[in-house]
């Protein structure tokens, strides 16, 4: 499995495509940070970048990639090698290596310039959601053959978790606002891996406001220490079930 | 301080001539405190040197100066006042007073001064007491320079730190309060100063101030109180140069300001508050250069505010600037820094050239519907925000600063 | 040595292989012709294990390959385009290939030959297609394998190339390896091949030896033969 990682992560790091997105995250990071007085500002267009071009970049990119290396991983599979290799070294490299680019792009500026615990918890969710958007890619990239349809399930997806699930919530708040539907939107937010990872970071960032609340259940879940552990153990969990989809659909899969 | 307690007994020998001094500690002929009370003629001053001293009530009934040397302990065993002050310009310095007793009806303290006047209490150290320094029906009095601490936990097992009630003229100065039910409590006290205290960590308010017109408090330091700091039903409060920190809660404010008139708060710090100042029925009160930095609501204003005028503050970092409950505006947002303001400067003169709304259609959302915060920074809601800043269409209209500065201001 | 018993595979409605059954063995230089979209890939990627058939067994050495690998490690496979990660070197590309063969007998003729070490800083995605050709090629044979699974081997390679590629081919198969290999040009498969295997519409049309089908048609030329026997068919 090594070897295949290896040589993954070698090509992907080589990527135009890969080389630009760090350089991109860098100056957008390094600039916000250097050039806005209060940090804050900063922070909030990094929240935006883990939110939205994050995923982006991954599910396009991976999807792309997978399609691309279709004749590569035939080429694998006529070697003796288990499929299940393949496919875990192909989800490692691009996952180390996107998450590598990620960590040089904004987590350095995030570190050296926001305080520690807001800048920990964005890179940590910033690297989960890298890999949980590779995993959706890979998915979409087993379900269908045509390319130009996967890019399209793969952006759809994106659409759905980053702008759309929320509009969901904030539509059926309204329309159940009358009803104690609290506990309801907590298990409806974690279920989408961006609003979870977006609470996480507020909790952060907007500690004042969103710790204030007592009786609030989002206080009592999200700000525990278990809370805190079942919420990274549902991002955790959100990047190994679409693999493991994928990888029974690979598993079984004519190339 | 070092050379004020000095300055005061001269100032007594002088006034009482023939005045003498009694030591009482193991090594001298009087090993009682409230026996050399006894010998003293007023004017006299008392030396205690370092021991425990377990007394029961100590009162001191004549104008003497009490000063401890090496912080002798009074002892109240859980059982007494410890000391009870009732005669007019008592000196009472440099004592450590612990564990008074426990009772809800009297209220024991660790030290009470009733009906004093010209009292001076500095330089002690309070451990552990059901109420600590209490001030009634009094006048003139300094309370300077004490450490009083206690470890309540709950509201009603605990007393005030400094309980000052129906008095006039008092100094409350470089006090240090925590672990008390309020910091400082005032209710009908007027034209008194609260200056340079640092009350922390108390179980209620840092400073609760009722029904006291014409006070002035400035330079405290209150961070991380139970309900943070609330002045009400007063008129011409001055609040200079304060830092209200930390307060973090359900109905927990930096500063709640309930049905309060004509009023000026200057030059404070509200940093990292659940609110930093909540205002409710306030009248003509000027809130001017102060930092609001951290807060989740940099101000809460509900509707029933007329004539306040908020300007020249510096809205840094807070989740929300400012938030309402109704559409009604009466009061004024002008020359404020609002970080969060994207407009331009064309004239460069400091001043954006478009107007900044700082109420967000979103904070007027969680005000009805705290659950909403849940949504908080998402696409839609930040889309939401945008539109809403752009054409306000939900939030008022004429809440808005019409000169935004372009810059912070230096504070 | 490789035995496919009633081998279906649909791909949605098509039907590529269509109870296909065959036995292939050592010594042997198989030549799988038909038209396009006959099945013969198919057929390949189904003994390669790049796709799994839907019915029927496949035999490698006498046992079934579903849900084995190790048996890959006898074939060596030279695909009809090869795409390899465009940033490796051809370098990197031979080296990833070693670490997962993990063989030791190495045959490097046609790395000499083609002067690949010449190419081994070059990124993958700067060459053109007949070196790629040149690099699966080495690939293929490489790890001394039993078996040669050849997919259009000679198609984009120079004349030169494609000569260098024959010979190595015939001397692997004096070695009694078995060689399968498709192609269009059958012009170039008259020295090589032992066997034709014909096929049309997923299904067998006729397996014969060479030397039986030169007999049968009565020309001497592959191309010819096969010709003949496809007229003759359209009479019937």
């Amino acid at each position: 499995m090594n070897r295949i990682i290896k040589f993954v992560i070698l090509d992907i790091l080589k990527n135009r495509i890969v080389l630009i997105y760090t350089l991109i995250l860098a100056v957008l990071s390094w600039s916000i940070f250097s050039l806005e007085d209060n940090s804050t500002k900063g922070l909030l267009t990094l929240l935006n970048v883990i939110l939205l071009i994050v995923p982006l970049v991954s599910v396009i990119f991976a999807t792309i990639y997978q399609y691309n290396s279709a004749e590569f991983i035939e080429l694998l599979l006529s070697q003796p090698i288990r499929r299940k290799k393949i496919w875990s070294g192909l989800f490692v490299g691009m996952t180390t290596s996107m998450i590598l680019a990620f960590i040089i792009g904004a987590g350095i500026p995030l570190l050296i310039y926001a305080p520690a615990g807001i800048g920990l918890m964005m890179l940590g969710t910033g690297c989960l959601v890298s890999a949980i958007f590779i995993a959706i890619a890979f998915l979409s990239a087993v379900l269908t053959r045509d390319k130009a349809k996967g890019i399209g399930i793969s952006i759809m997806l994106w659409l759905f978790f980053a702008l759309l699930y929320d509009g969901l919530i904030l539509f059926l708040m309204f329309q159940f606002s009358d009803y104690p539907i609290e506990k309801a939107m907590v298990g409806i937010s974690a279920l989408n891996p961006l609003s979870l990872a977006r609470i996480l970071i507020l909790l952060r960032l907007d500690v004042s406001a969103m710790m204030g609340y007592t009786g609030a259940i989002f206080k009592d879940f999200f700000g525990t220490t278990t809370g805190l552990l079942i919420s990274f153990s549902l991002l955790i969990l959100w990047t190994i079930l679409p693999y493991y989809f994928s990888l029974l659909r690979f598993k079984r899969m004519d190339l | 301080m070092k050379i004020t307690t000095p300055l005061l007994i001269l100032l007594h020998f002088s006034l009482f001539a023939g005045a003498k001094t009694i030591h009482v500690g193991d090594t001298y002929p009087v090993r009682r405190i409230q026996a050399a009370i006894r010998q003293a003629a007023a004017g006299d001053t008392v030396v205690v040197h370092g021991g425990i001293y377990r007394e029961g009530n100590l009162v001191i009934d004549k104008s003497l100066v009490l000063l401890g040397m090496n912080h002798p302990v009074l002892d109240g065993q859980k059982k007494f006042e410890v000391v009870s002050i009732k005669a007019d310009h008592v000196v009472f310095d440099g004592f450590t007073v612990q564990h008074s007793g426990y009772a809800t009806l009297s209220d024991p303290c660790a030290i009470r001064v009733h009906h004093g006047n010209g009292i001076t209490i500095s330089n002690n150290i309070l451990e552990d007491n059901f109420f600590g320094i209490s001030i009634q029906f009094s006048k003139n009095c300094l309370i300077k320079n004490n450490r009083i601490r206690a470890y309540g936990t709950l509201e009603q097992e605990i007393g005030n730190g400094i309980h000052c009630w129906k008095s006039d003229s008092l100094q409350i100065i470089a006090n240090n309060i925590s672990g008390h039910r309020d910091g400082i409590y005032f209710e009908f006290v007027s034209h008194s100063v609260i200056w340079r205290n640092v009350a922390s960590d108390n179980i209620r308010y840092g400073l609760h101030f009722m029904f006291s017109n014409d006070d002035a408090y400035m330079v405290n330091i209150f961070s991380r109180n139970g309900a943070g700091v609330a002045v009400m039903f007063s008129k011409g409060v001055k609040m200079f140069s304060n830092v209200f920190e930390e307060n973090w809660g359900d109905s927990v404010y930096g500063l709640l300001l309930k049905e309060i008139n004509d009023s000026y708060i200057q030059g404070n710090r509200f940093i990292n508050n659940t609110s930093g100042i909540y205002m409710d029925g306030t009248n003509r009160i000027t809130v001017e250069k102060n930092i609001f930095g951290g807060n989740g609501w940099g101000m809460k204003i509900q509707a029933n505010c007329t004539d306040n005028t908020v300007t020249h503050n510096n809205f840094l970092g807070n989740t929300f600037d400012i938030s309402t409950n109704g559409t009604l505006v009466l009061n004024t947002f002008n020359e404020n820094y609002w970080d969060k303001y994207e407009g331009y400067d064309l004239d460069k003169n400091n001043i954006g050239d478009v107007p900044f709304h700082p109420l967000s259609i979103f904070s007027v959302i969680v005000e009805s519907y705290p659950p909403a915060m849940l949504l908080f920074r998402s696409f839609m809601v930040t889309l939401l925000d945008k539109s809403e800043k752009i054409m306000p269409t939900l939030t008022p209209d004429n809440f808005v600063d019409n000169m935004p500065l372009m810059r912070a201001i230096d504070l | 040595m490789i035995e496919l018993k009633n081998i279906s595979k649909n791909f949605g409605k098509l039907t590529a292989l269509d109870n296909l059954s065959l036995q292939c063995h050592a010594g042997e230089c198989i030549a799988l012709i038909g038209p396009n979209g006959c099945g013969k890939t198919t057929l390949i990627k189904c003994i390669l294990g790049i796709v799994l058939p839907g019915k029927g067994d496949i035999l490698f050495k006498g046992e079934n390959i579903s849900n084995s690998f190790q048996y890959r490690e006898h074939i060596g496979y030279m695909p009809q385009i090869g795409r390899y990660p465009e940033n490796m070197t051809v370098g990197q590309v031979i080296e990833m290939m070693k670490e997962i063969r993990k063989s030791s007998a190495l045959d490097e003729d046609l790395l000499n030959q083609f002067k690949l070490y010449a190419l081994f800083d070059k990124k993958m995605r700067t060459l053109s297609g007949g070196t790629t050709q040149k690099v699966s090629a080495t690939l293929a044979f490489l790890f001394n394998p039993d078996v040669l699974i050849l997919d259009e081997p000679t198609a984009g390679l120079d004349p030169l190339s494609s000569e260098v590629l024959k010979e190595k081919i015939l001397a692997e198969k004096k070695k009694g390896k078995l060689i399968l290999i498709t192609s269009h040009l059958l012009s170039e498969l008259d020295d090589l091949v032992t066997q034709l295997i014909y096929m049309q519409d997923g299904k067998i049309r006729f397996h014969k030896s060479i030397e039986a089908l030169k007999r049968d048609t009565g020309q001497d030329k592959i191309s010819r033969s096969i010709s003949m026997i496809l007229k003759s068919d359209r009479h019937e």
